[in-house]
């Protein structure tokens, strides 16, 4: 393995597991707040054991996502040293407002988690939601930062050095504003998803439980909205690579040549040398109708660049598919939930809807990292889009393959351990509503 | 007096946000020190008390050092970069230990309780909160001693190895541990109403701030390979009212403890260590990395350096009084 491979695939790995986390970290602070503002509406018990148990699930989740953010952090210089000189003072503003977003998120989580019966009510369920809060401008700060690699601006490059700097110009980058609206999005429904799915598979059993009907419930009225909107803010990311970042849409869609009337190439496999993809389904003009919405629109292809400089094609296909099919299903799912909602109907009452919550389960992590695969292997082999390569921007360091080892095999473990401990939490401590009445 | 430039000014804005992390942060490895020497009849106590005291707090403090990084690469992206190339591998390290130090504390702490299991997250956590320092310190007097900076000759011991393996660099990470460890208990002190371990952590912490004397003498006797730290310690105007104060303030802070007055103690226990931060970073001035780079030319342009500022100032007004709040409920 390459030096260079060896430095992407751990800063692959890091993400890959830090995102995790952090989505979590966005979503979960939202249900706690939900159940807790319910018990102080309500007075009812249930909600107020719901919200301790969430937060209790989310202190080790959300210790875990501050210690990955930190290796991330630190990765950012120990691998890509160049990028941080070229890159640091441009995009130095959303990482540092990022910071201060870090600390009221880790004050007042720290406060909220050790904080029952010491403060008022009131303060108490303030602090959640500043947790929230602080969560969902995190998120949006390190997007814009990424947003920032996919459109740079801001900066005028002379000598192989920016001059000119404009950090503002950096932060309102045109991919921006796609990009956070998406990732927001997907946080909360890939958190209320997840949330709903464990809930569901206790309901199976225990259909009747007051305790899994109310966690049900609030983490679908968090993620069906959001995987509702999902398709539509994709759409939106979608058309802005058609105009933006053809390549990547183009080794997204396995599109190799420059045409009128795209087709939508579904499924298959991307021969790069034969420059064909084997077995998809290919809808008539669908690709010019979604990028520009006009069947007859040209729409770049692969063809625009040489084929060093693609991406790799099958794997960016791969997980644009993965996406697309996981957010469809997400989406049609959600307006399951709402019909039966609108038409007062008991989701709970209908096993197939029970079971369909449970496989979407997983399917908004899925989405998550497919999509962040699609981002970043898309935009290779640039780390700054047009800009600056990959291979330029990687430490003179050799030996890498051992950090990324080292790093490979802590996350394992981790991961090991924290799904474990979870399941024990949530399996082998069955709710006693009585203890918290 | 260092010239008050904007890259002066942020880069002090660095030494505030190592203080704080010093200071707050530092303590909370010191936790896991004790914790790993917990002894006698009282030990589960003595463990049980870090564990509270470290809980609300840790991942608020642990922001700190984000927050240095972060100002480090937007306003010293050469400095940054420099640093992340020759110090890769133990700040990989550092990173190794900050992930099980934390991901183990809140597995002990969220584990069920009194079992096997939490004994192990606990001596994870414990030996992590060791060696995590000591890596911290190395990195600190690796760019002491100038051998951060220099280009690059292509021969990986040379470039990689040999400027953070020296008897200068090691002993300053140990220092930093002993320091730690010294923060640590004496605010644990007036973490607890038990006398006895109140008792027991007082001997801890005159124990360490003993030590500690003999560590910086040690330092001294080894700060040969850092000539440039070595006078700027005395030559750098300020510099000698600091040490004065670092002084006075250890001798303070060991009186008070030995007459047992734990708030005066932890007082001047902050002020020592503060002022031992600040004189590092004066006997540095006017490098980043020295005598390589300087502030001024590490720095990145003044639109950035301004806007970094004005953040600073705005996210400080939402930032110290969540801090004050945090603090209030849940130390004395
Ligand atoms: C729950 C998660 C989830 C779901 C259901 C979807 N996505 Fe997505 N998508 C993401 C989660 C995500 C992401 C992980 O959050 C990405 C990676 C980078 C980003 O900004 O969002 C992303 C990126 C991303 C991009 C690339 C943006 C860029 O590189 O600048 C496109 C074109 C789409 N998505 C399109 C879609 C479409 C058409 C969907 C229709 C169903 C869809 N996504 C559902
Ligand atoms: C290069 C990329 C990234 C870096 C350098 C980074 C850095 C960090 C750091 C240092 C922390 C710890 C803060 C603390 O101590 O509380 C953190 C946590 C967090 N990060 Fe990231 N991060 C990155 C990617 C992302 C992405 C893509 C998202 C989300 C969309 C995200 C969202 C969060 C959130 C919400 C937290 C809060 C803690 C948690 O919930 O676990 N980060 N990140």
């Amino acid at each position: 393995m390459s030096d260079l491979l060896a430095a992407r695939s751990q800063m692959a790995i890091s993400l890959a597991f830090h995102i995790l986390f952090a989505v979590v970290g966005i979503g979960m602070p939202c249900l706690m707040v939900a159940a807790e503002w319910r018990w102080s509406r309500t007075g009812d018990p249930v909600y107020l054991e719901l919200a301790k148990r969430w937060a209790k699930g989310t202190a080790i989740l959300f210790a875990v996502g501050a210690v990955s953010g930190t290796v991330l952090s630190f990765e950012l210089g120990l691998l890509w040293p160049e990028f941080m000189r070229f890159a640091g003072p441009i995009i130095g503003m959303p990482f540092s407002l990022e910071g201060f977003a870090f600390f009221t998120e880790a004050i007042f989580l720290g406060i909220y988690l050790y904080g029952w019966g010491r403060i008022s009510r009131r303060a108490h369920l303030l602090a959640g939601l500043l947790v929230a809060l602080s969560g969902m401008l995190s998120g949006i700060f390190v997007v814009t930062a990424n947003a920032w690699m996919n459109a740079p601006a801001g900066f005028t490059v002379v000598d192989g050095k920016p001059t000119g700097i404009d950090p503002i110009a950096g932060m309102l980058n045109s991919a921006a504003l796609e990009q956070t609206l998406h990732m927001t999005l997907a946080a909360y429904a890939a958190t209320g998803f997840a949330v709903a799915a464990i809930h569901a598979w206790f309901l199976r059993r225990a259909p009747e439980s007051g305790f899994h009907r109310r966690a049900f419930a609030i983490g679908l009225l968090v993620a069906a909205p959001a995987a509702i909107l999902q398709p539509l803010s994709g759409d939106l990311s979608a058309r802005y690579l058609a105009r933006h970042q053809p390549v990547k849409l183009a080794a997204a869609e396995a599109l190799f040549e420059t045409r009128t009337h795209a087709p939508l190439t579904l499924g298959g496999w991307p021969d790069r040398e034969a420059r064909t993809t084997r077995f998809a389904i290919e809808i008539p003009s669908g690709l010019s109708l979604l990028a520009y919405h006009d069947p007859a629109a040209e729409v770049k292809g692969l063809d625009t660049v040489p084929p060093s400089d693609w991406p790799n094609v099958p794997l960016v296909h791969l997980s644009f598919q993965a996406m697309v099919g996981l957010g469809t299903y997400l989406a049609l799912v959600s307006l399951w939930v709402v019909w039966l909602a609108l038409r007062r109907r008991d989701p709970v009452g209908h096993p197939w809807l029970l079971r369909a919550v449970i496989v979407g389960g997983p399917c908004g992590m899925l989405a998550i990292e497919a999509g962040w695969m699609l981002t970043e292997l898309g935009r290779q082999p640039w780390t700054i889009y047009g800009v600056l390569r990959t291979a330029e921007a990687v430490t003179p360091m050799p030996g890498l393959i051992y950090p990324f080892l080292a790093i490979t095999l802590l996350y394992c473990l981790l991961g090991v351990v924290v799904a474990w401990l979870l399941y024990s939490q949530i399996v082998t401590n069955p709710p006693a509503t009585a203890e918290y009445a | 007096m260092p010239e008050i430039t904007l890259a002066t000014i942020l880069a002090g804005t660095v030494v505030v946000a190592l203080n704080a992390y010093v200071v707050l942060a530092g303590a909370d490895f010191g936790g896991g020190v004790w914790d790993l020497l917990a002894t006698g009849p009282r030990s589960g106590k003595q463990r049980d008390l870090v564990a509270h005291a470290i809980g609300p707090v840790w991942e608020a403090n642990h922001v700190w050092l984000i927050l240095a990084i972060v100002l480090l690469f937007t306003c010293f992206p050469a400095g940054f970069a420099e640093l992340a190339i020759t110090l890769h591998i133990p700040l990989f390290l550092m990173l190794v230990g900050i992930v099980l130090r934390g991901s183990a504390f809140s597995f002990r702490s969220y584990d069920r309780e009194h079992d096997v299991r939490q004994e192990y997250w606990g001596r994870i956590f414990a030996v992590a909160s060791v060696v995590t320092p000591v890596l911290l310190g190395v990195a600190v007097g690796t760019v002491a001693a100038g051998r951060v900076g220099v280009p690059r000759s292509g021969d990986f011991a040379t470039d990689f190895l040999r400027p953070w393996l020296t008897p200068f660099a090691w002993s300053i990470g140990l220092y930093t541990l002993l320091l730690f460890a010294f923060l640590a208990a004496v605010y644990l002190t007036l973490e607890t109403d038990d006398s006895a371990l109140q008792e027991d952590f007082r001997a801890r912490a005159l124990v360490s701030g003993v030590l500690l004397f003999v560590a910086a003498l040690v330092t001294l006797g080894l700060s040969g390979s850092a000539p440039l730290i070595r006078t700027g310690l005395l030559a750098v105007p300020g510099a000698v009212p600091l040490h004065l104060t670092t002084g006075i303030a250890a001798v303070t802070a060991l009186v008070s403890l030995w007459k047992r007055r734990y708030r005066l103690a932890r007082a001047a226990a902050i002020v020592q260590v503060s002022a031992i931060l600040w004189g590092w970073a004066l006997a540095q001035y006017p490098y980043l990395l020295p005598p390589h780079l300087s502030i001024g030319d590490a720095a990145a342009p003044a639109v950035t350096l301004r806007l970094t500022l004005g953040a600073l100032v705005v996210g400080a007004g939402v930032l110290i009084p969540s801090l004050v709040y945090l603090f209030r409920i849940f130390k004395r």
